[in-house]
């Protein structure tokens, strides 16, 4: 049932010299649905969208994107695909404009300048188009990397952090432009250091660790896997351990410690855990609080636990 | 076929679009040929044995050349700045011709040369320069110039998908400039020691720079000269087709390769 699946890999592997970048990389995303790619740096995301995207070879493995080897045919692959991120972009030196008929012409769409001046229009660059893309602002480049990927709509759409760097309305704009391509039928595999944007974004999410896919499941099941980051800021390093100790017994997580600012970390099982009921704990076992506070998982929070379980349970 | 003229013609018009949005660059390496004639024509040409307006006759034709082979200096340092460009791993995920990005490059090179060469001549004339032949051997001569001109920008563009470090290849091309120098560009080989002669004579310069001068008549062949200045047109043509031949495979290789 290899045609149902838009992008399917079995066993990439790559090595730059001693760097052993990708272990195995399998991946399976149904066709139309959005994949967010997560990990922290260096846990080979760029690299996977490197080799899936005809860039690189791999150096073991085999990979079919929209139902056409990889390796065998990588011209078929390069007709089905748009890539966008910080390597994929357009040439600085010409206009918005130029760069949009240039991909258009090459990948022989009709009325190119017809193309160019609807995707300008839809990206919000009208006003910008005959300026040099060098002097764009970032939101206005990134829509631009975007629009260029779109001259032919894609069946499959390779996003590198997408949305890294920008402000929250440029973000917001790259986030309708995807949902309004899976609306019509384009698969899209992103890679992102934001849980939030894999939360609004993905279908599902594959979080990638030391360059493979270490788990995989919906946003809402990585959500169930974490709870929230609680910090805990003491005036006395004295009571690092006491704070730790109740820390421990509230989270049942493995606290951590960060002695120069005085503070005590740990993340919770569930989301059930309230401010109040934290610094009654603390004050009730007698921790000379200074701050405290408990916050969304940031990706690492979710990385650091999912590891830890591993190794528990091995 | 066809996808390499659609791909290459389409990378062209993005190279001479750049070149129009940002013509500085241009104007700067078209006036250093001229400087270098006015500057050598009467500044050298006063201390040579020849007198100074036969001097600037053969000097034309040597400049024409050496600036040609400067090919390789533009070649490579373009190729090596787009190396760090965003756009070529876009340009490589297209289902485009692999050659076309190298071929437009090259091409664009061409055209740039073809139009800087038409002041070079003008200023050349106005020293004193003539076209002594015919007017066919004249577009010979020029359409020689050009082919050995996109021979070595295809050297160059190799080189520079090599090196990949903009400033790397600026040293190396910057290196380029003794090239001429050992050559007839800028001097007669005769009096030259034996083995320099043969060396200077069997550098391509020499051999389109002869094809030229014997082509616009500014000065014949000399006694004794090694093969490709002594059959000067048909060295010419060898020299291009064997840079051409090697370097052409290498540079579209070596691009579609990318980073793998």
């Amino acid at each position: 049932m290899t045609s149902t699946y838009a992008v399917l890999s079995e066993g990439l592997e790559k090595r730059f010299g001693e760097v052993h970048a990708l272990r195995g990389l399998d991946l399976a995303v149904p066709q139309g649905t959005v994949c967010g790619l997560l990990g922290p740096n260096g846990a080979g995301k760029t690299t996977a969208l490197r080799l899936l995207t005809t860039l690189l070879r791999p150096d073991a493995g085999s990979a079919r994107i929209a139902g056409h080897d990889l390796l065998r045919d990588p011209a078929a692959v390069r007709r089905r695909i748009g890539v966008t991120g910080q390597y994929a972009s357009v040439d600085g030196e010409l206009t918005g404009r130029q760069n949009l008929q240039l991909f258009a012409r090459l990948h022989r769409v009709r009325g190119p300048a017809e193309r160019a001046g609807e995707l300008l229009d839809r990206f919000g660059l009208t006003e910008a188009a005959d300026r040099p893309a060098s002097t764009y602002s970032g939101g206005m480049r990134r829509r631009l990397d975007l629009a260029a990927s779109l001259v032919r709509r894609p069946d499959v759409l390779f996003l590198d952090e997408p949305t890294t760097g920008l402000d929250p309305a440029s973000r917001n704009r790259i986030w309708d432009a995807v949902r309004e391509l899976t609306a019509d039928g384009t698969t899209v595999l992103l890679t992102t250091q934001y849980l939030e944007e894999a939360d609004q974004l993905a279908d599902d999410i594959a979080l990638m660790g030391q360059g493979r896919v270490a788990h995989t499941g919906s946003p809402a099941q990585f959500k169930a896997v974490i709870g929230a980051r609680v910090e805990v800021v003491v005036t006395d390093p004295d009571f690092l351990v006491k704070t730790a100790a109740v820390l421990d017994q509230l989270t049942g997580a493995e606290p951590s410690f960060d002695h120069e600012r005085r503070a005590v970390g740990a993340v919770t099982r569930d989301g059930t855990l309230t401010l109040p009921r934290l610094v009654r704990e603390l004050d009730a076992a007698g921790v000379p609080l200074l701050d405290a506070s408990i916050e969304p998982p940031t990706l690492d929070d979710v990385f650091l636990r999912l590891t830890q379980e591993e190794e528990r349970a091995a | 076929m066809s996808t390499l003229a659609h791909d290459g013609n389409a990378m062209l018009g993005r190279q001479l679009r750049r070149i129009r949005n940002n013509p500085g660059l241009l104007v700067l390496t078209q006036t250093m040929p001229i400087t270098m004639l006015l500057f050598f024509g009467y500044v050298f040409g006063s201390a040579l044995a020849m007198p100074g307006a036969e001097y600037r006759s053969f000097l034309v034709p040597g400049l024409l050349v050496a600036t040609a082979a400067n090919g390789l200096m533009t070649g490579m340092f373009q190729a090596a700045q787009d190396t760090h460009r965003g756009v070529m791993d876009r340009f490589r995920t297209l289902p485009m011709s692999r050659a076309a990005v190298p071929l437009g490059q090259a091409g664009a090179d061409l055209v740039v040369t073809a139009v800087g060469t038409v002041p070079f001549l003008l200023v050349g004339l106005a020293v004193g320069w003539r076209i002594e032949g015919s007017a066919l051997e004249a577009v010979g001569a020029l359409g020689l110039l050009l082919l050995f001109r996109f021979a070595t920008a295809w050297a160059g563009i190799f080189l520079g998908l090599l090196t990949r470090n903009e400033e790397a290849a600026g040293q190396l091309g910057g290196a380029t400039f003794i090239l001429p120098l050992l050559s007839n560009a800028y001097i007669p080989t005769e009096g030259l020691p034996g083995w320099l002669r043969t060396l200077a004579e069997w550098n391509p310069i020499s051999a389109v720079t002869m094809a030229l001068r014997d082509l616009f008549g500014n000065a014949p062949v000399p006694d004794g000269a090694a093969w490709p200045v002594a059959h000067p047109v048909a060295g010419s043509l060898a020299w291009c087709a064997v840079l051409l031949a090697v370097f052409v495979p290498l540079a579209v290789r070596r691009y579609a390769r990318g980073e793998r």
